[in-house]
């Protein structure tokens, strides 16, 4: 069974069960015992600064920020598959893969309180400011991947948007432009089943979002996002597809947030109901892939307990490190708009340099 | 030299680029094989291959952001939306994105395009194609907005904004593309973008305006020096934004009254904009209030009555007799 043939309406591509069994051993990845540790640790390490992350947003101590417990295999395990030169379009809750990509967590946090060092990526790091504009990052991602096809680099562009972004024209636009072009990108649908308060029922009489690739004629594929390795298998293909020069794939994968939608006041009692989450908590993608782990020897409590560790000290010294940053100026932010300022700009300017 | 017509101005200024500079990219809507629907790019896919200018799906929010795409990697697209009407499509992608790309990322992105596109009333076109929408994006920070009014100007400004290391969108009146030429060199020459010109001489009164609108005030402007003995400065904006607030304010200085003329409707365009950096930075020179020709609040005609919704010389003498009785 090839991973990036379309799927069948609501069934999951699983390597594992929700005990960490293997059920589906000819989709399991090639990746040594040292790699699968390095996907349970990223996803510890997620696990923890998020919790932190959302703590330190209560304090104050950061500003926008969007939950991802629950999703730390369908992030974690889409990134993992990908080279460090191919190019991220993150939304505004992939935080994660940029930081796994090489967005420097300090700037990660500069970016959440509103500073614009936040998106000034360091030369090498393929990454661009997660974006607000649902849809925008899609077409986006279609550009860039145009860019490595002209030059005949062999670099993929990635992205990722939410159930309810499959419903913008650019959402469509993107995969469409995409497949027309045959070009290097893959577009990854995170299903965490509510865009803020709306199910995705309400947002398509599609069976399944990664048949939404059908409209394009690009190969969709549908896969269980508790699960790291359906989500690393997954994309792995997809990627080495568009390597190869074989075009884009859309992969939908079915996920679930346990916070809220961002940390801006929503409440998601008022539309989901406890069985629901009670249910999706039985099948953390930790758990899970720490079962799976174990059984091979391959992770202890010893390990969880130096990742826990290690990933609090990190948010520490990157809160330092953004707290030590400069502050902005006027000035600084004009200068900025444009690679040469125009009169109108630079008679503004003078206004603030006082 | 030759004697180009405006659109065989822009189609020069669009070859001397891809010849010059493999980051240039062309594309958009039948821009290909076609050469665009108003043989714009006619031929330039044939002369720099179809990796260079190509055509693309029918979707302006899909082009705009492809060349936001390429541009963050160092290309240097040039977006043709077929007409300025079908912005719309495209404005998160142009306004949203593009324009913010460079202060967004603190220098770390840049968006080198420039957007083409039609525009401009009196060739009777159907819905949604005339349409003087260069005011939203005027008031977009982060892109230049420029309107030549001439072939020699289309050619500078078109090579200029290529050249531009930040989003320009360059608009093209339909009605100018063909209706004179003038002698337009060979080589490649700029000009620069966020100049006005002055392009009629006079002592008694400023006219501001831009576009098409520059042939209307030519002509009131002779019909008025014959009639009245009174001398128009015409000054032509050639880029909405920035203004080169500069050159207008030195014309009020010297005639002590000014009108501006656009063909966007009277709370649209950027007329408001000048009136309000000439009451900010000349008051002291002015005779009369500036006062503002342009047409009704509505929404942009229905063809059979364009010609009397377009501001006229008729109309434009009517307003400038206005700031004279004040």
């Amino acid at each position: 069974m090839s991973a990036v043939a379309p799927t069948k309406p609501s069934t999951y591509l699983q390597v594992l069960d929700i005990e960490g069994n293997v059920v589906n051993p000819s989709l399991m990845p090639n990746l040594t015992d040292e790699q699968l540790r390095t996907l349970m640790h990223k996803m510890v390490f997620t696990r923890i600064w998020d919790q932190r992350a959302i703590k330190l947003t209560r304090q104050g101590r950061l500003g926008f920020y969007a939950p991802v417990g629950g999703q730390e295999a369908s992030m974690i395990g889409s990134e993992a598959a990908t080279e460090k030169e191919d190019f991220l379009f993150p939304s505004y809750r992939d935080i994660p893969q940029a930081v796994w990509h090489g967005w420097p967590l300090y700037q990660a946090f500069l970016y959440s309180r509103g500073h614009q060092h936040g998106g000034q990526f360091p030369e090498g790091v393929n990454v661009i400011m997660p974006q607000i504009i649902i849809g925008a990052q899609i077409v986006q991602t279609t550009g860039t991947a145009l860019a490595f096809k002209l030059r005949q680099e062999k670099r993929v562009a990635f992205t990722y948007i939410g159930d309810g972004g499959t419903s913008q024209g650019d959402f469509y636009e993107g995969i469409n432009f995409a497949g027309a072009y045959r070009v290097p990108a893959v577009f990854v649908v995170q299903n965490n089943q509510f865009a803020i308060s709306v199910p995705v029922a309400l947002q398509t009489a599609a069976e399944t979002l990664a048949n939404k690739a059908v409209a394009a004629g690009i190969p969709g594929i549908q896969v269980d996002g508790m699960d790291v390795l359906a989500v690393y298998s997954a994309m792995k293909q997809a990627v080495d597809r568009a390597r190869a020069g074989e075009g884009p794939s859309l992969i939908e994968t079915v996920t679930f947030r346990y916070g809220p939608h961002t940390m801006s006041g929503d409440d998601p009692t008022r539309y989901r109901t406890k069985e629901l989450e009670q249910e999706w908590q039985q099948k953390d993608p930790l758990v899970r892939f720490r079962n799976f782990l174990q059984r091979k020897n391959l992770w202890a409590q010893a390990d969880e307990e130096r990742v826990i560790e290690e990933a609090k000290t990190a948010v520490n010294d990157a809160l330092a490190k953004a707290d030590a940053y400069q502050k902005m100026t006027i000035p600084g932010l004009i200068d900025s708009m444009f690679k040469t300022l125009p009169a109108d700009l630079l008679a503004q300017r003078a206004e603030f340099d006082s | 030299m030759a004697q180009l017509t405006m659109i065989q101005a822009i189609t020069n200024a669009l070859d001397l680029e891809l010849a010059r500079d493999e980051r240039v990219l062309l594309f958009g809507e039948d821009v290909g094989q076609s050469g665009g629907v108003f043989r714009a790019t006619d031929g330039l896919q044939k002369k720099h291959g179809v990796h260079r200018v190509f055509d693309t799906p029918l979707a302006e929010s899909g082009i705009a952001g492809l060349a936001t795409g390429l541009a963050v990697q160092g290309f240097r697209p040039i977006a043709e939306i077929q007409f300025f009407g079908f912005v719309f499509e495209a404005m998160d992608e142009i306004a949203g994105q593009a324009a913010r790309m460079r202060y967004r990322s603190g220098g770390r992105y840049s968006c080198p395009i420039v957007y083409r596109a039609p525009f401009g009333g009196g060739v009777k076109t159907p819905e949604l194609h005339a349409d003087s929408l260069e005011g939203i994006l005027a008031q977009t920070p982060g892109i230049k907005v420029v309107v030549p009014s001439n072939p020699y100007d289309a050619k500078g400004l078109l090579i200029s904004a290529i050249r531009d290391d930040d989003p320009v969108f360059f608009l093209e009146h339909m009605k100018l593309y063909r209706s004179f030429r003038q002698e337009v060199p060979d080589e490649a020459y700029t000009v620069p973008i966020g100049q006005a010109k002055v392009v009629r001489e006079g002592k008694d009164v400023t006219l501001v305006t831009y576009g098409a609108m520059v042939h209307t005030a030519e002509k009131a402007a002779e019909e008025w020096a014959k009639t009245r003995g009174i001398q128009t400065e015409i000054i032509d904006l050639r880029t909405i934004r920035p203004i080169d607030i500069e050159t207008i304010v030195n014309s009020v200085k010297k005639t002590h009254r000014a009108v501006v003329l656009q063909e966007a409707q009277r709370t649209a365009g950027v007329a408001a904009e000048v009136v309000a950096q000439i009451n900010e930075q000349a008051i002291y020179y002015l005779e009369a209030p500036v006062l503002r020709i342009a047409p009704p609040d509505t929404v942009y005609p229905f063809a059979m009555i364009e010609d009397e919704w377009l501001p006229t010389p008729k109309r434009v003498l009517s307003g400038l007799e206005k700031v004279f009785s004040l």
